[in-house]
């Protein structure tokens, strides 16, 4: 099943020469109305009309966040403000926010990229979403929403929070599919557990959109299973429209990126040379299809690399691989550069680890991680509970080069935050 | 043969020990037994109780991770070697005791020994051919 079928399984030649076209129209439109791109393209020596193949994008600049930041609030629109109906934006953890404007056009173009992604995870205008994200500034909430609302689906705007009303929703209005964060799905899944409700037989969920932070294949199945429906991963950043900009199809092996309107690259985030398809580099992207704030090359921090080849689908566009890590969630521990991910990997691979952890950070030098292990596992046994200890131990050393401390706990007592996930706890002395 | 013995983790937080036996106390559950087991972080704390269904609920209700599991309860003679006779006749017949603890049988002058075997069944049909002399659970429950 397609939304757009003939633009989802173009020939690759098509989609070429389509990318080639909207890009070098893409080109002149930010070299005309935005100073800032006029400015950056002179210094690099490039004019639009210097490309001559999509590959030639190679040449022009990069946007990065901070020049989002810099531009802030409007000095990247391509068009006059009277055009622009809608903006989100997107507070980083430091300095001003990026904000991203959106024409009528934008939005209904990104309501169908969403209607795309929705369709290709099997949903139609029969299912209910239940949309779990905030609403508001964030993307992930009213972006998603309309995408839903193009295709049909009945929408319940639940938003984040007041877990025992989501729970009510799902069962009074038959909800069959989630967005939500892995960190919310993570509590709802433990809440589940405490409520006593078996989802798989109680509710009539058949899939969740988990997206907006990094999680593990290990956390997918978890949660699959745990909850009895199908988990599809879902990648997307404010930028580049909010939700919807790489989905899973029913093969659940990477992710769909829309190519017709975006051209995907690949570069080695020290050096930002393009990389070879199948090797893991920084995800840079460049809207293609947008009238009100195109971005050209954006480093989007996220570790990721393409998978080039064919999808059984059907659809043409390439897909990317889960996000391996984020540049920005990355510490370092004796001089090693570690991603939480790794971690947690590590935790959901092993037999006995229940839902919840915390890592702490001690000192420059030392860190504890926190870990609860599951219900139902304690058998009153000690050498068990050294034994799952001892294997932490050993296979995050072997995952991260450092050896933590690891400390167990009773299931249900470390704090889960609901939304954003907050796992890791910085107690380092900043000199 | 089987005894109900209480299993409970100890999260190395000062005072879980203390509130456990609390817990205890107030619902007037009797402590026939009791052993620590721990390591630098955690420990688990192991009962006795004249009531162990009771003592799990009110255990649970308290937010402790408990276990019920099955051990098995001797008398030994107060006398030299008592003890070592029993843990060879395990031995030789290829046993493994995961733990063992024992408390003094206030009218008998005995010591009751408590060990848990990976293969209880195995642990008990050993024992009773070598004439050991096994406590029920109620002669443990009413001591
Ligand atoms: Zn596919």
């Amino acid at each position: 099943m397609f939304w757009q079928m003939e633009q989802e399984t173009l020939k690759r030649a098509k989609l070429e020469a389509l990318q080639l076209k909207r890009l070098k129209q893409t080109l002149k439109r930010v070299y005309d109305n935005v100073p800032f791109y006029q400015k950056a393209f002179t210094r690099c020596k490039v004019k639009p009309v210097s490309l001559k193949s999509v590959k030639d994008i190679e040449k022009f600049p990069f946007t990065t966040r901070e020049d989002l930041q810099a531009n802030y609030p409007d000095g990247l629109l391509a068009c006059g403000r009277e055009d622009i109906v809608r903006l989100h934006t997107s507070s980083g953890t430091t300095g001003k926010p990026k904000a991203v404007f959106f024409t009528k056009a934008d939005l209904d173009n990104s309501a169908n990229l969403i209607a795309r992604c929705l369709v290709a995870t099997g949903c139609t205008k029969h299912d209910v979403l239940q949309n779990m994200m905030s609403y508001g500034l964030f993307t992930g909430g009213l972006v998603m929403h309309y995408g839903a609302e193009k295709l049909g689906m009945l929408i319940i705007p639940s938003a984040v929070g007041n877990t025992d009303r989501q729970i009510m929703l799902m069962q009074d209005f038959g909800t069959t599919t989630l967005h939500l964060t892995p960190s919310y799905a993570l509590y709802l899944a433990s809440h589940f557990e405490a409520k006593g409700i078996n989802p798989a037989k109680d509710l009539k969920l058949k899939r969740a959109f988990m997206g907006a932070e990094p999680y593990t294949e290990e956390t997918r199945l978890k949660l699959e299973s745990s909850m009895g429906i199908e988990v599809f991963n879902s990648y997307g950043l404010t930028e580049m429209n909010g939700p919807g900009v790489a989905f899973e199809c029913t093969e659940k092996n990477g992710m769909h990126i829309w190519e017709d309107n975006f051209i995907v690259e690949i570069v080695d985030p020290a050096t930002g040379k393009q990389l070879p398809d199948g090797e893991y580099g920084e995800l840079v992207l460049t809207t293609i299809n947008r009238e009100g704030m195109p971005i050209i090359r954006y480093r989007t921090r996220d570790i990721t690399a393409i998978d080039p080849v064919r999808c059984a689908c059907g659809r043409t566009h390439v897909r990317i691989k889960r996000i391996h890590g984020r540049a920005d969630d990355m510490f370092i521990i004796r001089g090693v550069n570690i991603y939480p991910q790794q971690i947690e990997q590590v935790l959901m691979s092993v037999n006995g680890v229940g839902k919840n952890y915390q890592i702490v950070l001690e000192s420059s030098e030392d860190m504890t991680i926190k870990v609860e292990f599951a219900k139902g596992y304690f058998d009153g046994n000690l050498d068990n509970l050294n034994t799952l200890r001892g294997t932490l131990l050993d296979r995050l050393k072997a995952a991260i080069l450092v050896r933590p401390k690891v400390e167990l706990a009773e299931p249900g007592t470390l704090p889960v935050s609901e939304g954003k996930s907050k796992r890791v706890i910085d107690n380092r002395k900043v000199y | 043969m089987r005894v109900k013995q209480i299993s409970i983790f100890l999260e190395n937080k000062k005072g879980r020990l203390l509130e456990a036996l609390k817990a205890l106390g107030r619902e007037k559950i009797n402590i026939r037994a009791l052993s620590i087991a721990d390591t630098l972080d955690f420990g688990i704390l192991r009962l006795i109780v004249a009531d162990p269904d009771k003592a799990k609920l009110v255990l649970e209700q308290s937010n402790f991770t408990v276990k019920e599991n099955d051990v098995i309860a001797i008398a030994v003679k107060d006398q030299p070697g008592g003890l070592a006779d029993v843990l060879s006749t395990l031995s030789n017949a290829g046993i493994n005791v995961e733990y063992i603890y024992a408390f003094a049988d206030k009218q008998e002058n005995d010591a009751v020994v408590v060990l848990r075997t990976e293969d209880i069944d195995e642990g008990i049909k050993v024992l009773k051919k070598a004439n050991v002399h096994m406590l029920s659970a109620k002669d443990i429950y009413s001591l």
